[in-house]
C-alpha cells in the first residue's frame, strides 16, 4: 500500500511543521450530532471551548459536527490529520473501528475515542461512570415519587444504558421498597418528538418521575405540562427547566479530561490508556438539586454523591441478585469493571425483558 | 411577457451550457451566503470546488471522490432506465438497504472461513438478488394490480429501514460486540471485503459503477431494449403498437434499478461502511435520483453528475473543517446547486420568447402536449 | 406485565396530539396531489415551518403569531417549489427532494440562536365540567386549540373539494391537466395556489412540533414526519376523512407501542413500526378505485 506511506509521510511532514515553535498545537473534534442538540454533542463542544480558553493561542481547535458513523467519519478524521491535527477526539461509540483504522494510517497523530473498547498505541479510550450519577438520581427519584412508579426512557439496550437502569433502580429501591420501574426503549439517541411521546406514555401510566437516557430536552418539556412530574437533565444540565420539572441532572463534564490530555500530548507524556472517570474526577457532575426536592433528601443525595466521589462507596455493592434470582454479588463484594462494561442483565426486582 | 416554447428537440448547446451556468449561479448565491456568515466567499468557493481536485492533498481527496461517487453513479444508472421509460422507482434507498443486508448476511454466515473466490461472488449475487426482489414488489403490484410504483417503492423504504434496525439489533449483531448494535466488521474480513486498494479508494463498487456506465451506454444506443425504453418514454401508445410489452418493460426496468441499488448497498456495507448498523443508509438512494436528473438520464452525464455531487460532499467537508462553516450552510449550498441545475434545465427543452401580454386565441386549443420528462 | 394501567381515554388523547403534525402536513399534501403535483419536499417545508414558527413565537411571546409565522415559512418555501416546477418546468420528484435538503439546511442555519430557549406554548382548552367528563371529556374537550383547528382544516378541505366550484376546478386540473387547460382554466395558477396551501399546512405541522408537541427547537426535529405525511396521503387514497383515519392510525402505532412498553410488554418495535407502511401498500392494492390523480407528478406545459 504505497499510498498509505504517502499519507503517513504527508502527516509526518505536517506534524513536523506543526511541531515548530510558533505553530499552535492543533486538536480536532468529531461530533456525531449538531452542536445544537443541547445534550451529548453540546457538552463535548463546551469542553472544546474550555480547551481553547485554557491554552489560548498555543492551541488551535477544529471540529466537524453531524458526522455519520461510517465511511464519512474515516474521511473526516483523515482530513483533520492531513490538515495538521496533532490530536483528534472522536466523540461517539460508532466511530470505534474508524478511529482505529485512521490511527493506523497516522501513527504520529494521537486519538482519543469516547466510550469505545478498542485501543492502540496512539488510541486511548475514555468514558464516564454515568452509573454513579444514576445512583444519585435513583436515590432522589425513589423518594420523590408518590405513585411509586418511575419511568425510564432508554435509547438502545446496550450495556451503558442497562448499567444506568440497574444503578438507578437499586438506589431507588433502597429508599423506597415499593418502587417500580417502567422502561421504554425508543431506539434513538435523539428524536425530540419520540422522546416527548415516550415521556407522555409513561406519565399516562402513572409515572411521576421520569429518568431518561436520551439526549434531548423534550421529556422535560413534556413533563412540564403536568403538575407533580419530575425529571432529570441528561448529558447536559438542561437548566432551562429548573426548578421543576428538572430537579437535578447528570452533566458530562469532559473539560478537565480534555485539558489534561491535551496538556499531556503537548508535553510529550501522553500514553495510550483506558480512562473511566466518575464523580471523583469531575467527569460526572451532579447538577444543582433544586428546591423542589425536600431538604433532607437533598442532603442525603449529596452525601451519597460525596461517598462515591471519595471512593468509599461503590454503587454496585453486594448483595445483589440478577433478575432471575441468581447471585451476582455477595455481601460486601463490589462489581468489577469488566462485568459492568458488558452488563446485559437486569438486577432482581426490575420487571420485563431486555429486548434482544 | 416571457413565454416558453417547447423546442422540437433538446438543444445540444444548452445541454452542455446549463450545468456550467448552474454551477456559476450557485457560486454567486453561495458566495453571498458565505459572506453573510462572515467567511471569505472566494476562499469558501475555492475550498469546495477546487481543493478536492487540485490542492496540496488532492492525492488524498481524489480517491475519496471515488468512494463517495461510486454508489451514487451505480444507483443512478439503474434508475435512469426506468425514468426514461416513465417508470418511477424512488425507493432505491430501500433496495440499497436490502441488498446490503442480503450481501452482509451471506458474508457473515461464512465467518470466519477464508475463501475469497467463493464468498465474495456469493455476496455479490445475494446483494443484487436482494435489491432485485425488493424492487419486484412495486413492479409486480403495478403489473398485476395497477398500483402506483412511486408510492409503493417509497413505502418500502421505511419498511427496509425498520428491517435494517431489526437486523442490526438482532440476528446480524456482532456476538463479540459487547451488546452494542451493529454487525461484525466485514471490511476486516479478508474473504468478504469489497476493497481492492483502500488508500486508492478502489473497491469493487467503483469497478461496477464504471461497468454499469459503459453497459448502460451500449444498451441505450445499440440494444433493442434501449430503443423500447426510449420509445415508451416518448409515446407509450406508439411503443405498444410496435410490440413493446409494457408489463415486461416495467419489470425489467424496476428489476435492473433494484439489482444495481442492491449491489451498491452490498459493496458499501462490505467496504467503506464495513458493518450493518442502524444508520447504515445515509440517503444515497435519494441523492441518486437527483444525480440521475442532473446527468440528464444519460450514462455519461450521470457519471459527471455523480462526480459533481461527490465533489460538493468532499469539498463541503473540507470547508467545514478548515473554515468552520456550519454543516447547515453546506447542506443549504447543495440544495441551491440542485435548484439552479433543475431551474436552468428549462433552457434545454424550451425556448424563451418575449411576447406582448395579450389574449390571443390559442392556435391549437385542444391538444396541449405534455412534457413527460 | 400490567396492561390495566393503560388508560384508553388518555391513550386516545395523546394519540391525537401525536397525530396532529402529520395530519396537518398530510392534508396540505393531499390538496397538492389532488391538483396533480407531487411535492416530496414536505419534510423540508415542515422543518422550515418549525423553526420560523418558533422564532416568531419567541420574538412576540405569542404562540398564535408563531403559528402564522410557521405557515408563512412553509408557504414561502413551497412557492420556491412552485417557481421551479410550474414556471421553470423542472421535474417534481427531483425538485421535491432538493427542497427537503434545502429546508433542512436553511432551518438549521436560521435556528442557530434559538437552541435551548423556551417558547410560549398553547395551553390546553379547559371547559370546566365538560373537560372533566369521564373518558370523552379529555378527548373531546381537553385538547389544545391546534388539534381542533387541524380537524377544521380537514373538514374545510373535504367541503372545498366536494362542494365548491374551485374544488372542482382543482380536481379537474389534477385528473387531466390537458383537458382542464382546454376548458380555459389556468393550470399553473391553480397548482401554484395548491402548492402554497400545502406548504402553509406543512409549516403549521412543523410549528405544532416546535411549539406544542415537543415544544422547543432542535435541529432535525421533524425526524422523518414529513415522509410519513406523504405515506398517509396515499393510505387515504386522496380522501380527506380517510386521511384523518390514517393520521390517527400512524400516530396511534407510535403511541401504542410506547404505551405497551411502558406497560411492561416486550414489543418488537421495528416490526410494529413498519406495519403502517405495509398496511398502506395493502390499501393501495385493494382500493384500486381510489387511484392516484391522473396527472400526478407530470409536468404541464401549455403551448400556445
Amino acid at each position: 500500500m504505497k499510498l498509505k506511506h504517502l499519507l503517513a509521510g504527508a502527516a509526518m511532514m505536517f506534524a513536523g511543521a506543526a511541531g515548530a515553535q510558533d505553530d499552535p498545537f492543533k486538536v480536532g473534534f468529531v461530533y456525531v450530532g449538531p452542536i445544537g442538540d443541547g445534550g451529548w454533542t453540546y457538552e463535548h463542544n463546551e469542553a472544546r471551548l474550555a480547551v481553547e480558553e485554557e491554552f489560548g493561542d498555543s492551541v488551535e481547535t477544529v471540529y466537524q459536527e453531524s458526522v455519520p458513523e461510517g465511511p464519512d467519519a474515516v474521511r473526516v478524521m483523515q482530513q483533520m490529520a492531513l490538515n495538521g491535527a496533532d490530536m483528534i477526539f472522536t466523540t461517539s461509540f460508532g466511530y470505534m473501528d474508524q478511529t482505529v483504522e485512521v490511527a493506523e494510517q497516522f501513527p504520529d497523530v494521537l486519538f482519543e475515542h469516547a466510550t469505545g473498547y478498542k485501543r492502540a498505541d496512539n488510541v486511548s479510550t475514555y468514558s464516564a461512570r454515568f452509573y454513579e450519577g444514576r445512583a444519585v438520581q435513583g436515590h432522589i427519584a425513589g423518594q420523590l415519587t408518590e405513585s411509586n412508579i418511575v419511568g425510564y426512557i432508554g435509547s438502545f439496550p446496550i450495556p451503558e444504558v442497562i448499567r444506568g437502569i440497574n444503578s438507578a433502580y437499586l438506589h431507588a429501591k433502597e429508599v423506597n421498597p415499593e418502587v417500580e420501574f417502567r422502561i421504554v426503549w425508543v431506539y434513538t439517541w435523539f428524536d425530540p418528538a419520540q422522546e416527548a411521546e415516550a415521556a407522555r406514555a409513561l406519565i399516562d401510566q402513572g409515572a411521576d418521575v421520569i429518568l431518561q437516557h436520551t439526549d434531548s430536552t423534550a421529556p422535560q418539556a413534556a413533563a412540564a405540562e403536568q403538575e407533580g412530574v419530575y425529571t432529570f437533565g441528561q448529558a447536559s444540565d438542561m437548566a432551562e427547566f429548573k426548578p421543576a420539572p428538572r430537579v437535578s441532572s447528570i452533566i458530562d463534564n469532559w473539560a478537565p479530561y480534555y485539558i489534561e490530555r491535551v496538556q499531556a500530548a503537548m508535553d510529550g507524556t501522553w500514553e495510550s490508556q483506558d480512562y473511566w472517570g466518575g464523580i471523583d474526577s469531575g467527569m460526572v457532575e451532579i447538577g444543582e438539586i433544586t428546591d423542589a426536592v425536600p431538604a433532607e433528601v437533598r442532603e442525603s443525595a449529596l452525601a451519597l454523591k460525596e461517598s462515591m466521589g471519595s471512593g468509599e462507596y461503590h454503587p454496585f455493592t453486594g448483595p445483589i441478585n440478577r433478575q432471575d434470582g441468581s447471585v451476582w454479588l455477595e455481601e460486601g463484594e463490589t462489581a468489577d469493571d469488566e462485568t459492568l462494561l458488558g452488563m446485559n442483565f437486569y438486577v432482581e426486582g426490575i420487571e420485563g425483558d431486555i429486548p434482544q | 411577457m416571457l413565454k416558453l416554447e417547447r423546442r422540437p428537440q433538446a438543444s445540444t448547446a444548452w445541454t452542455y451550457a446549463t450545468p456550467l451556468l448552474a454551477v456559476l449561479l450557485t457560486m454567486i448565491a453561495g458566495g453571498l451566503l458565505f459572506a453573510a456568515l462572515g467567511k471569505d466567499p472566494f476562499v469558501a468557493i475555492r475550498t469546495i470546488f477546487w481543493d478536492p481536485l487540485f490542492s496540496e492533498f488532492s492525492s488524498f481527496y481524489r480517491p475519496q471522490l471515488l468512494v463517495k461517487g461510486a454508489p451514487l453513479v451505480l444507483i443512478a444508472i439503474g434508475l435512469s432506465f426506468g425514468f426514461r421509460a416513465g417508470i418511477w422507482n424512488i425507493g432505491a434507498e430501500g433496495q440499497y438497504i436490502v441488498g446490503a443486508l442480503c450481501g452482509a448476511a451471506v458474508g457473515l454466515a461464512f465467518y470466519p472461513m477464508e475463501a475469497r473466490w467463493l464468498i465474495l461472488p456469493l455476496m455479490v449475487i445475494a446483494g443484487a438478488l436482494g435489491g432485485l426482489l425488493w424492487a419486484m414488489i412495486p413492479g409486480l403490484l403495478k403489473v398485476r394490480f395497477g398500483t402506483n410504483e412511486i408510492l409503493v417503492s417509497l413505502m418500502l423504504v421505511y419498511v427496509a429501514e425498520n428491517l435494517l434496525a431489526a437486523m442490526a439489533l438482532g440476528p446480524l449483531r456482532n456476538p463479540e460486540g459487547m451488546g452494542f448494535p451493529g454487525s461484525r466488521n466485514l471490511s476486516q474480513y479478508e474473504s468478504a471485503t469489497t476493497w481492492i486498494d483502500r488508500s486508492a479508494g478502489m473497491h469493487w463498487g467503483v469497478v461496477a459503477a464504471l461497468i454499469a456506465v459503459i453497459g448502460a451506454y451500449v444498451i441505450m444506443a445499440r440494444h433493442i431494449l434501449g430503443f423500447q425504453i426510449r420509445l415508451t418514454g416518448q409515446s407509450p401508445r406508439a411503443a405498444a403498437f410496435s410490440g413493446v410489452n409494457p408489463a415486461r418493460l416495467v419489470l425489467v426496468c424496476l428489476g435492473t434499478s433494484g439489482a444495481l441499488a442492491g449491489l451498491a448497498g452490498m459493496f458499501e456495507v462490505a467496504g467503506p461502511a464495513g458493518q450493518v448498523s442502524i444508520d447504515f443508509n445515509v440517503g444515497y438512494g435519494f441523492t441518486a435520483i437527483i444525480v440521475a436528473f442532473l446527468g440528464r438520464l444519460h450514462p455519461v452525464g450521470i457519471l459527471l453528475a455523480g462526480g459533481l455531487m461527490a465533489l460538493t460532499y468532499i469539498g463541503g467537508e473540507i470547508a467545514q473543517n478548515q473554515l468552520q462553516l456550519p454543516a447547515a450552510a453546506i447542506q443549504l449550498f447543495q440544495g441551491m446547486l440542485l435548484f439552479f441545475l433543475l431551474a436552468v434545465d428549462v433552457l434545454t427543452h424550451y425556448r424563451v420568447r418575449f411576447q406582448r401580454a395579450e389574449h390571443r386565441p390559442a392556435a391549437k386549443p385542444a391538444a396541449a402536449p405534455e412534457a413527460a420528462e | 406485565m400490567d396492561l390495566s394501567t393503560i388508560n384508553p381515554a388518555l391513550l386516545v388523547a395523546s394519540l391525537m396530539v401525536a397525530a396532529t403534525p402529520i395530519l396537518l402536513a398530510a392534508i396540505g399534501e393531499l390538496v397538492v396531489e389532488r391538483s396533480g403535483v407531487l411535492n416530496l419536499g414536505v419534510e423540508g417545508m415542515m422543518i422550515t415551518g418549525a423553526v420560523c414558527g418558533f422564532i416568531a413565537a419567541v420574538w412576540t411571546q405569542n404562540p398564535w403569531v408563531g403559528f402564522v409565522g410557521a405557515a408563512l415559512g412553509g408557504a414561502v418555501l413551497a412557492l420556491l417549489f412552485a417557481l421551479l416546477t410550474q414556471v421553470l418546468l423542472s421535474n417534481q420528484v427531483a425538485t421535491g427532494l432538493a427542497l427537503t435538503l434545502f429546508g433542512l439546511g436553511l432551518s438549521a442555519l436560521l435556528g442557530q440562536g434559538y437552541i435551548g430557549i423556551r417558547a410560549p406554548t398553547l395551553p390546553r382548552v379547559d371547559l370546566g365540567p365538560l373537560t372533566d367528563l369521564p373518558v370523552v371529556g379529555r378527548i373531546l374537550f381537553g385538547q389544545d386549540p391546534m388539534v381542533y383547528l387541524s380537524l377544521l382544516i380537514v373538514a374545510g378541505v373535504w367541503a372545498f373539494l366536494k362542494f365548491s366550484r374551485a374544488g372542482l376546478v382543482l380536481r379537474a386540473v389534477g385528473e387531466n391537466h390537458g383537458a382542464a387547460h382546454a376548458l380555459g382554466y389556468n393550470v399553473r395558477i391553480v397548482r401554484t395556489c395548491a402548492i402554497a396551501f400545502g406548504g402553509a399546512c406543512a409549516g403549521l405541522g412543523g410549528g405544532y412540533l416546535s411549539l406544542v408537541r415537543v415544544p422547543q427547537w432542535t435541529e432535525g426535529m421533524t425526524a422523518g414526519a414529513g415522509w410519513i405525511a406523504l405515506a398517509i396521503v396515499v393510505f387515504a387514497s386522496w380522501k380527506p376523512w380517510r386521511l384523518l383515519l390514517g393520521a390517527y392510525l400512524f400516530g396511534g402505532v407510535t403511541v401504542l407501542q410506547l404505551n405497551l412498553q411502558a406497560g411492561g410488554l416486550a414489543v418488537p418495535v421495528e416490526y410494529l413500526s413498519m406495519s403502517p407502511y405495509l398496511v398502506t401498500i395493502l390499501v393501495l392494492v385493494v382500493m384500486s378505485a381510489g387511484r392516484a390523480p391522473g396527472s400526478l407528478g407530470r409536468t404541464f406545459h401549455a403551448s400556445s
